[in-house]
């Protein structure tokens, strides 16, 4: 599904490299998970996938379902299926949330050449899921994330995951500032939508999260690169030991 | 004090350009009083400091400069409510276009018909708040409009009016130079919402005195036309009585230059009084809004919210003040003008103005100049919205603020609806 090859990016701004050759397979149903130090580069890699401004691919390649997209534009890699859930979801004042969500839909089954959802199919289904996330009328009301707190954001985050159902899933530290109860709602969320065709990159700094989302394969990354590959036992590790064991085993 | 040479020729050439209209007693007198304040305080320059930001010479000049007619090919803006229509094509009144002028809670008849009459309950009205206004700054094209405008509409709101007075400004010769003079009074209780919208002329020059009396309301919505060669001056010259309401409203798209003043007077307590206007300019756009608000009365509130997109070197500019006179203690007063730069080439020039003589006052004001929120766009673009869509979206959020002044929410939607016509259409 989700393929990258000896990935190198640099800030376009400076003379930095960030991400010094990454490899990573995400296969269609499986859940992959990212760990690794602040700063590793893990939110980098997040946002070069989804295609934000400032990064500059120095060599390698990604591609999902073999298409290339570290071409494509933003919007192109989401109608393609990528979906990231961001770290630190962003607030658009006097855009409302339902707005938001319906024009993202539409604009994506537009682009895939599929019919727009009539306002009244979209309310429907975007209650259901919203209740599934204990979102309420009124978030669904107010400008995206204006006001919310940070367990809102993150399952703001979600809800549009749902309803965009996207084939690549990138989260980006959805667990970081949660609760227990809503870190669990969060991981229904995401568990809901496992699926045989769906891939998932679970970004996280802590081992908790894996406990709610169980994955297939967990990477370390330390560095700008993927250290090592394991199975969940590997976060385990972490969680007891730390990173400093594992980033020097391979400095 | 004699005026400067180019102000006294600027002006002398205006007034030879124009006669004072057909019209009896009350009404010759009145203009002929505004002849002679203009003389006196002369047209506006660019080197008076009231248009330091605005080029005023082609709204001075002898002729107007012909402005292009513009097909939109769309229905007409207020098209779905139902209203009283009351048409000028060119700054003349179109019987055929326009409503029967009658309507239950008002009474309302064409200024040239009200200034042939001797005797009218306009002449205690007429230009008597376009005069209060000159101080402390003139407006003189104001006063111009006064002396000068033969037509118009004279309102006297007696209740709570069912539908809206729809003023429209239908545009059809290019070189058209037109001036028209409102006066609306509303009387104690009443209430009135007054639409205006589309081009009007190649020059436009209009005034509206609205006298809201104890406990009235006032409401009114613009939309200046979208030719891209029309110019206007607008003055909007409001006296509020005791626990008034005034709201009003601008939207301007296009227009080669806009000058929109609003000048409010409190004069009875707790009166309220709210002026907002957004404006979306691309290229050869200059719109400037000039607003002084005068405190004269305690627990009054008064709102400036003004919004500004600008591109490919449009210029916008606001002016507000906000006076609050001695003794108008518990004024409520806020200001904000906020402008989002599409690009480098655009500039939006603020002074935004407090002067308080009442030491128990809560006033605030700010200005903000900025682009596009970068992080946002990319937020709704990783969403799978194309990256127009996304601009007009943060655009129209922008604008928002200033949309939600309009209290009458059809009509919001309605500005609402074209803008996002107009900002889609507009690409490439
Ligand atoms: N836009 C940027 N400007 C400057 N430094 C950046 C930028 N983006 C990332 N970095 C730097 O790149 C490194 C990796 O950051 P990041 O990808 O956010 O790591 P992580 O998500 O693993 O904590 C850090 O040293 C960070 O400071
Ligand atoms: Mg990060």
């Amino acid at each position: 599904m989700l393929e990258i090859k000896n990935l190198h990016v640099k800030l376009e701004e400076e003379d930095k490299q960030i991400l010094k050759g990454v490899d990573l397979t995400v296969e269609a149903g499986k859940v992959h998970a990212i760990m690794g130090p602040n700063g590793s580069g893990k939110s980098t890699l997040s946002y070069v996938l989804s295609g934000r401004d400032g990064y500059e691919v120095t060599d390698g390649t990604a591609t999902l379902n073999g298409e290339d997209i570290l071409d494509m534009e933003p919007e192109e890699r989401a109608a393609a299926g990528v979906f990231l859930a961001f770290q630190y979801p962003v607030e658009i004042p006097g855009v409302g949330n339902m707005t938001f969500m319906r024009t993202a839909v539409n604009a994506q089954r537009k682009a895939r050449g599929q019919d727009e959802l009539s306002a009244a199919d979209f309310l429907k289904v975007v209650r259901e899921r919203a209740k599934e996330l204990k979102i309420d009328a009124d978030m669904l009301k107010r400008p995206v994330n204006v006001g919310f707190s940070g367990g809102e954001k993150k399952r703001n985050e979600i809800l549009q995951m749902a309803m965009l159902e996207p084939k690549m899933c990138i989260l980006d530290e959805t667990d970081s500032g949660l609760d227990v109860d809503a870190m669990k709602l969060v991981a229904d969320g995401v568990n809901a939508l496992r699926a045989p065709d769906r891939g998932f990159l679970v970004i996280t700094h802590y081992q908790r999260l894996l406990d709610h989302i169980v994955p297939d394969v967990v990477h370390i990354m330390s560095n700008g690169r993927i250290v090592k590959t394991g199975g969940p036992e590997l976060a385990l590790e972490v969680e007891k030991n730390g990173y400093a064991d594992l980033v020097e085993e391979v400095a | 004090m004699a005026l400067p040479k180019v102000k006294e020729d600027t002006t002398e050439a205006r007034l030879s350009s124009l006669s004072l209209p057909e019209g009896g007693g009350w009404a010759r007198a009145a203009r002929e009083d505004a002849v002679q304040r203009l003389r006196i305080s002369g047209l506006p320059h660019r080197r008076d400091e009231y248009w330091k930001y605005t080029d005023p010479k082609t709204l001075t000049q002898a002729e107007p400069q012909p402005a292009a007619l513009f097909e939109t090919g769309e229905a007409s803006l207020f098209d779905r409510h139902d209203r009283l229509k009351i048409v000028f094509v060119d700054g003349v009144f179109d019987p055929d276009q326009s409503d029967d002028l009658s309507l239950e809670g008002l009474e309302i008849e064409r200024l040239a018909e009200a200034a042939a009459k001797d005797i009218h309950w306009v002449r205690d009205h007429y230009g008597v708040l376009e005069s209060r206004g000159q101080t402390p700054v003139a407006r003189p094209l104001a006063t111009l409009n006064t002396a000068f405008a033969e037509d118009g509409v004279v309102i006297r709101v007696t209740g709570k009016v069912s539908k809206p007075l729809s003023l429209i400004y239908v545009h059809n010769s290019e070189t058209s130079d037109a001036m028209l003079h409102h006066v609306v009074k509303v009387e104690e209780g009443a209430e009135v919402t007054v639409l205006e919208n589309g081009p009007a002329a190649a020059r436009f020059n209009t005034v509206m005195e609205v006298d809201v009396a104890r406990t009235g309301a006032f409401h009114h919505v613009r939309a200046q036309g979208r030719d891209h060669e029309r110019r206007a001056a607008t003055h909007i010259f409001a006296h509020l009585s005791e626990e008034s309401t005034f709201k009003s409203f601008t939207l301007s798209v296009n227009g080669q230059l806009t000058r929109n003043e609003v000048v409010v007077e409190f004069s009875g307590d707790d009166a309220v009084a709210h002026v907002a206007g957004a404006a979306v300019g691309d290229g050869d756009f200059h719109h400037d809004d000039t607003v002084f608000i005068t405190h004269d009365a305690e627990r009054c509130e008064s709102r400036q919210v003004f919004k500004k997109v600008l591109r490919n070197g449009a210029v916008g500019v606001f002016q507000g003040k906000i006076l609050v006179k001695e003794g108008a203690q518990k004024t409520d007063g806020y200001q904000i003008s906020q402008s989002l730069l599409l690009d480098e080439d655009s500039q939006f020039l603020a002074k935004p103005e407090l002067e308080i003589y009442a030491d128990d006052v809560a006033c605030s004001h700010g200005s903000t100049s900025g682009a596009i929120d970068e992080t946002a766009l990319f937020y709704l673009r990783s969403r799978g919205v194309p990256e127009q869509d996304a601009k007009d979206l943060l655009v129209l959020a922008f604008l928002a603020e200033a949309i939600e002044e309009i209290e009458n929410r059809d009509v919001a939607e309605d500005l609402v609806e074209r803008l996002e016509g107009w900002l889609s259409r507009r690409r490439g």
